[in-house]
């Protein structure tokens, strides 16, 4: 309806009473960045009601492991853990429905908040991250950075169509304040730092 | 289906977290009571907010509930705030980055509709609500989609978009728990972040009791939660379309933002192969570097938790994907040119005006009989119908809190007098205030009469009897007491105590 558009553009330009407002230009705010960001990473992320595995330097896998404590499908995303189910190209996104567990790789962290970035890359199908009972993450340390600035100076952004901070489990508190997790995407999220191979 | 099958559900350590919407402290109705239902609405007849208010507090249960959790989720949002240092900067950096937005709102709309449809979204334009759910609806149907599924937008609310599509045999699903428990039961969202807020955990069992078939007298959260996820979930599955809103558009890149708690604009935007968003031509930004500034602030303005736990980035479609972005014009460019008010398109819709405001907290957000309730409500409302929303500007006390909390600074309480002003000016007040403001107004206008008239109200105050200042005309007389007032008045005791001192200063 291109009629619509020309008639809001010439609307706007007609009230414009604002005058020039300059851009503000916006600082990093990372001044006070510890060198080692892991120790805020974990505060934040059990904050937001995620877990974060305990590594095993002779098995690395084996946290992964162990953290599959229920029965039914474990798709894996990642080359470092063999699941019973892979994305192939004819995976459709409802196919990902009966998986319990997930096993994925961030494409980073956020120490502020907790956060994992996933993008379409690491995600495979984009409901790898949401219609599976429970996530288990791979994060490489090396890939935290210390606060929302920093990660939107990161090149995912101009590189995938979609991109996701996930900040712990899905989670509502809509009857009386009352905190669930679980709301319609994930239940539980669990993080195990593992550098990429 | 149990909650028992679930023990994540009732994590013990998922009790002593706080983020999302969770309250601090446990909060828990004691009582059922049958919930208050919103403002009567009349055609274009003045809503009148103070009664449906009325019989909101005449619940006390509902009452009391509604105002712990939002001073609650009031208090969560000043111990964020006290956390992070810059945050007054990064207030004044919000306010910032929307005004200068505003100020080229053309150019940066044309931008986003260039690296979006260079990436493969497909931009369309309304200039109103019909014509947004007529784009919507012809996108459908050329799509033969008889489901969707659809996240949480109030943008979808101001365009009667569900109510639109029933008509038009479109089956609508709201994934926001919410949301759902309030399309379930046919009432509009009371809160633009906790749409269900002004709900008992007995009236949801209720409402799911009729609707999903859950057990009428289990009101658990927990289980209340997983009855609607496993109803929605097939439904969720079977769409063929996804819609969602956008809190955020970043026009350098062609990037639309959605934040959601529970994962459900993802699932909305991602299962089906078709995702439709209804995006306001006010949610625009430069670029990434503002974002930042406001997903830092917004989730914790909202609820006083860091962020929400999803914060999805839409930039194009996925392989195989279609995706189209709707911008809506609805009265805002029309409100860009409105001297006093067209700082209320700064809005980023967290409801931290509505969690502090006294009057929101103890009248709930459907005695506003709006799509905007509460502080923000007040001041956006009447631009979308001057004479039906002409009272909500005196549903304020006019304490300015709403100002203080705003975290892109909108000047709301100077607003919502403006308002009074610009109302009365346009002959939008009603009979029983145009009687007090004339009478007022003659008394104001001569210093003499304005004088002589002091004593006599305060003698009246101090010596009426109660039943004549705490009656029905006295409007504030109610739910307060008139407090006490002084022997003198200030000039009487000017006179008496400074006046020659001033005088003899002079000379």
């Amino acid at each position: 309806m291109s009629g619509s558009r020309e008639a809001i553009l010439e609307a706007i330009r007609k009230n414009h009473i604002q005058g020039d407002r300059a851009r503000p230009n916006v600082p990093l705010f990372d001044q006070a960045a510890p060198a080692d960001l892991k120790e805020l990473f974990q505060k934040s992320l059990e904050r937001m009601g995620g877990k974060l595995l305990t590594p095993d330097a002779a098995d690395p896998m084996a946290p992964v492991r162990q953290a599959i404590v229920k029965a039914g499908p474990v798709l894996s995303c990642v080359p470092e853990f063999e699941g019973d189910m892979k994305v192939t190209p004819q995976t459709k996104p409802t196919d990902i429905a009966p998986v319990e567990y997930a096993v994925l790789r961030a494409a980073f962290g956020v120490a502020e908040t907790g956060s994992l970035c996933f993008t379409e890359k690491q995600l495979l199908v984009n409901t790898t991250g949401f219609l599976p009972q429970h996530l288990i993450i791979l994060l490489d340390p090396a890939q935290i950075v210390y606060n929302l600035h920093n990660a939107y100076q990161r090149p995912e952004w101009t590189q995938a169509h979609y991109a996701v901070f996930q900040s712990g489990p899905s989670a509502t508190a809509d009857i009386e304040g009352v905190l669930v997790h679980g709301a319609q995407g994930v239940r539980s999220l669990s993080v195990l730092f593992h550098p990429a191979s | 289906m149990t909650a028992e099958l679930h023990e994540e559900l009732t994590d013990p350590n998922a009790d002593q977290l706080d983020h999302g919407a969770a309250s601090s402290r446990p909060l828990k109705s004691r009582i059922s009571e049958p919930q208050p239902r919103g403002a009567k609405v009349h055609g274009n007849r003045p809503i009148d907010q103070s009664e449906a208010a009325n019989r909101f507090i005449a619940a006390t249960e509902h009452e009391a509930m509604h105002d712990a959790r939002l001073w609650d989720l009031r208090q969560k949002r000043d111990k964020e705030m006290h956390g992070i240092e810059e945050w007054e900067e990064l207030r004044d950096l919000a306010s910032g980055i929307k005004e200068h937005t505003l100020s080229k709102l053309d150019y940066y709309l044309e931008l986003f509709e260039k690296n979006a449809t260079a990436n493969g979204i497909k931009v369309h334009w309304a200039k109103d609500g019909a014509e947004h759910n007529a784009i919507v609806l012809d996108i459908l149907r050329k799509k033969g989609v008889e489901r969707l599924i659809k996240s949480k937008s109030m943008l979808t609310e101001e365009c009667g978009f569900r109510h639109f599509m029933a008509e038009n045999n479109v089956e609508v699903i709201e994934t926001d728990l919410g949301e759902r428990i309030q399309q379930l039961d046919d009432e509009a969202p009371s809160h633009v972040v906790v749409p269900a807020v002004h709900k008992l955990r007995t009236d949801v069992a209720g409402v799911f009791a009729k609707t999903i078939g859950s057990d009428p007298d289990n009101a658990d959260a927990h289980y209340l939660t997983e009855c609607q996820r496993e109803a929605t979930r097939p439904l969720i599955l079977s769409a063929q379309a996804g819609m969602t809103g956008g809190n955020f558009v970043v026009a350098e890149t062609g990037t639309f933002v959605v934040c959601t708690n529970e994962g459900n604009a993802d699932l909305s935007a991602n299962t089906p192969p078709l995702h439709i968003a209804s995006i306001g031509i006010e949610k625009l930004i430069p670029g990434l570097d503002d974002l930042a500034v406001f997903v830092r602030l917004l989730s914790r303005s909202a609820l006083g938790s860091p962020i929400t736990q999803y914060t999805s980035h839409f930039r194009g479609p996925r392989e195989g994907g279609e995706m189209h972005v709707v911008l809506v014009d609805n009265g805002r460019s029309a409100r860009l040119g409105m001297e006093k008010f067209w700082p209320g398109l700064k809005c980023i819709r967290c409801g931290a005006c509505m969690n502090t405001c006294p009057v929101f907290r103890r009248s709930g957000g459907l005695s506003y009989g709006a799509t905007y309730a509460g502080p923000i409500g007040l001041i956006i409302d009447p631009t979308f119908n001057v004479h039906k929303y002409r009272n909500l500007p005196y549903s304020s006390t006019l304490n300015g809190s709403c100002t203080n909390v705003c975290p892109v600074k909108i000047n709301i309480h100077e607003q919502i007098a403006d308002w009074r002003k610009t109302l009365a000016g346009e002959g939008e007040i009603s009979p029983v205030k145009k009687v007090m403001m004339k009478a007022a107004g003659e008394v104001l206008a001569s210093p003499v009469v304005y004088r002589a008239s002091l004593p006599l109200g305060r003698s009246a105050l101090r010596h009426l009897p109660h039943f004549m200042l705490y009656n029905k005309l006295n409007t504030w007389g109610r739910k307060r007491d008139i407090p006490e007032t002084p022997k003198q008045t200030f000039n009487e005791w000017y006179r008496k105590n400074r006046k020659q001192q001033a005088e003899g200063g002079k000379s």
